[in-house]
């Protein structure tokens, strides 16, 4: 955890465990990282974030963009390429929406609903 | 879209794509059939008679925690019968090994088990924290690889346990085809895709129920039925998570989740092409499996029982064996000088009783005497050597022990 605390790199970010005052929509949705993942997210494992409902192209948010929003705002590790590589989740790492595999809802571009949970879960990482 | 309902119940919303069939199943029904899988493999390869004691190497993580749930729960429906323990090695590496440890502590609480920790300092003296900082940490892995090794064995004899289960998963075992594969050692490939492995030797077998286990489904196991289970990273090999094997074969799951059996399949059929070797395959009608000789190393073995096996190898692997025999016998004769049948040799092998063909004719024997049957002298581990490989790692480390070494 001093290694996560150390090497803080991106902008302080708002509060993203409230909901926001802003005018735009927002979804709530309720991240986690488990499997060891966690040690890249602060060490800790949920994370309560409001997500605006639709992109900067005016598309439904996916878990695509989930994706990118945690990797810039959320994650204060810098090791990202353990998290995502080549823009995609790193192979390994198993994603469930809902406690569904993300497999049966559509992968990335699933578009995120209100009250979503959505669980990474590294396989990576021994015992 | 709708949700996909489960392949088998038709009734629940399906949670689990699996990654060998792309089946969709409801959370109750993976679990089932996740546990009747293993309980395939168990009953197929015989891994258990009733009334063994049985050591199940736990770490804490998810393949050990799943595989000590798994167990108690089909040991409890389908009456094998088997004793279970649960065996940690503790490395001694301050800051890493300590969460694991509780959480093998809770485990043993949780399934009922008794629970033996074996540290390295009671084995050998030294903790990984001592190593490293005397190697430095780019060869520790090597020292703590063979000293795990050997703990498991000995926290087992301890115990008076013959049977130590691990939990590599297909997964590992794809990626150790791979690796052995890359490094062209047919004879290591073959072995590794042996489901019991071990020797006489060692007294101790080793066996992988998980084998045929994806990880990706160990740890949804491990997710669906809240297993408490700890991930964590050696402090001493951060963020490689693991090799390049290990991501070759998360990318080649992710074009194709199939390649992971695939590959050990492939290894199987491979390591029957190996001379000497004795692979094994679910096979589910098959014979009784028996643990392989010791062969140079104690990762060896083979379940392919003696009677039960493919030809070809069977063939070669008996020449083997005379060859063996008859270097041994020789290099006895030398020594005693007294000629006498050999009836009393090497008890462990009930049919080594092979005439010398060499016998007296003035062949030196290439230098194999004691190899595969010699305990090392230090410690009295099994060893080919003079020195068991822990006991040479170790006498490097106690002559250097302020200085670096390697």
């Amino acid at each position: 955890m001093a290694a996560a605390m150390a090497t803080t790199e991106s902008p302080p970010m708002p509060n993203t465990s409230s909901a926001t005052i802003g005018e735009t929509p927002e979804l709530s949705v309720v991240v986690e990282f488990t499997g060891g993942l966690e040690m890249l997210f602060s060490d800790q494992r949920r994370h309560v974030l409001s997500l605006p409902v639709i992109d900067k192209s005016n598309k439904p948010v996916t878990i695509a963009y989930l994706i990118g929003y945690l990797c810039e705002n959320t994650m204060k590790d810098a090791r990202k390429e353990l998290f995502v590589l080549d823009d995609h989740v790193r192979p390994g790492i198993l994603v469930l929406i809902n406690d569904a595999d993300w497999e049966l809802e559509g992968e990335e571009a699933y578009e995120i609903q209100d009250g979503d949970n959505i669980l990474f879960v590294s396989t990576l990482h021994g015992g | 879209m709708p949700p996909a309902l489960c392949g088998i119940c038709k009734t629940q919303r399906a949670l689990i794509k699996r990654p060998k069939n792309h089946q969709k199943l409801c959370k109750g029904c993976f679990i089932q059939i996740f546990e009747d899988e293993v309980h395939h493999t168990i009953t197929s390869s015989q891994l258990f008679f009733r009334g063994e004691k049985v050591a199940i190497g736990a770490s804490g993580g998810k393949d050990s925690t799943v595989l000590a749930s798994v167990l108690k729960t089909l040991n409890e429906r389908h009456d094998y019968g088997v004793d279970l323990v649960l065996l940690s090695i503790d490395e001694g590496i301050k800051g890493y090994r300590d969460d694991s440890l509780e959480t093998v502590k809770r485990n043993a609480i949780q399934y009922e088990m008794p629970l033996k920790i074996v540290g390295y300092d009671e084995l050998y003296g030294w903790t990984m924290d001592q190593v490293v900082e005397t190697v430095g940490k780019k060869g520790n892995c090597t020292y703590c690889g063979v000293f795990r090794r050997q703990a498991l064995d000995r926290g087992a004899k301890m115990l008076g346990i013959k049977h130590v289960v691990t939990g590599h998963n297909a997964d590992d075992v794809a990626e150790t085809v791979l690796m052995n594969l890359l490094r062209g050692d047919l004879p290591r490939l073959s072995r590794s895709t042996s489901i019991i492995t071990g020797s006489s030797a060692s007294e101790v077998k080793r066996s992988k129920p998980l084998k045929y286990a994806y990880e990706k489904e160990i740890v949804l196991y491990a997710h669906h039925k809240k297993l408490d289970y700890f991930s964590t990273e050696c402090i001493y090999s951060p963020e490689a998570f693991r090799g390049s094997a290990r991501s070759l074969i998360k990318n080649l799951e992710r074009v194709r989740p199939s390649a992971i059996l695939d590959v050990v399949r492939s290894g199987e059929d491979m390591a029957r092409l190996v001379p000497g070797a004795m692979p094994d395959t679910c096979v589910c009608n098959n014979k009784a499996p028996s643990p392989q000789a010791a062969d140079e190393d104690d990762n060896v073995g083979g379940c392919g029982s003696t009677n039960g096996r493919a030809g070809g190898g069977e063939m070669a692997a008996m020449e083997k064996q005379l060859r063996a025999n008859e270097a041994a016998e020789v290099a006895r004769l030398e020594t005693e000088v007294t000629f006498h049948k050999t009836e009393n040799t090497r008890p462990d092998r009930p049919n080594s009783s092979k005439e010398v063909l060499s016998g007296g004719s003035g062949y030196v024997p290439p230098v194999l005497m004691k190899q595969k049957l010699g305990t090392c002298e230090e410690c009295g581990y099994m060893s080919s050597q003079r020195l068991c490989q822990a006991c040479m790692l170790l006498a490097g480390l106690n002559k250097t022990r302020p200085q670096i070494a390697l």
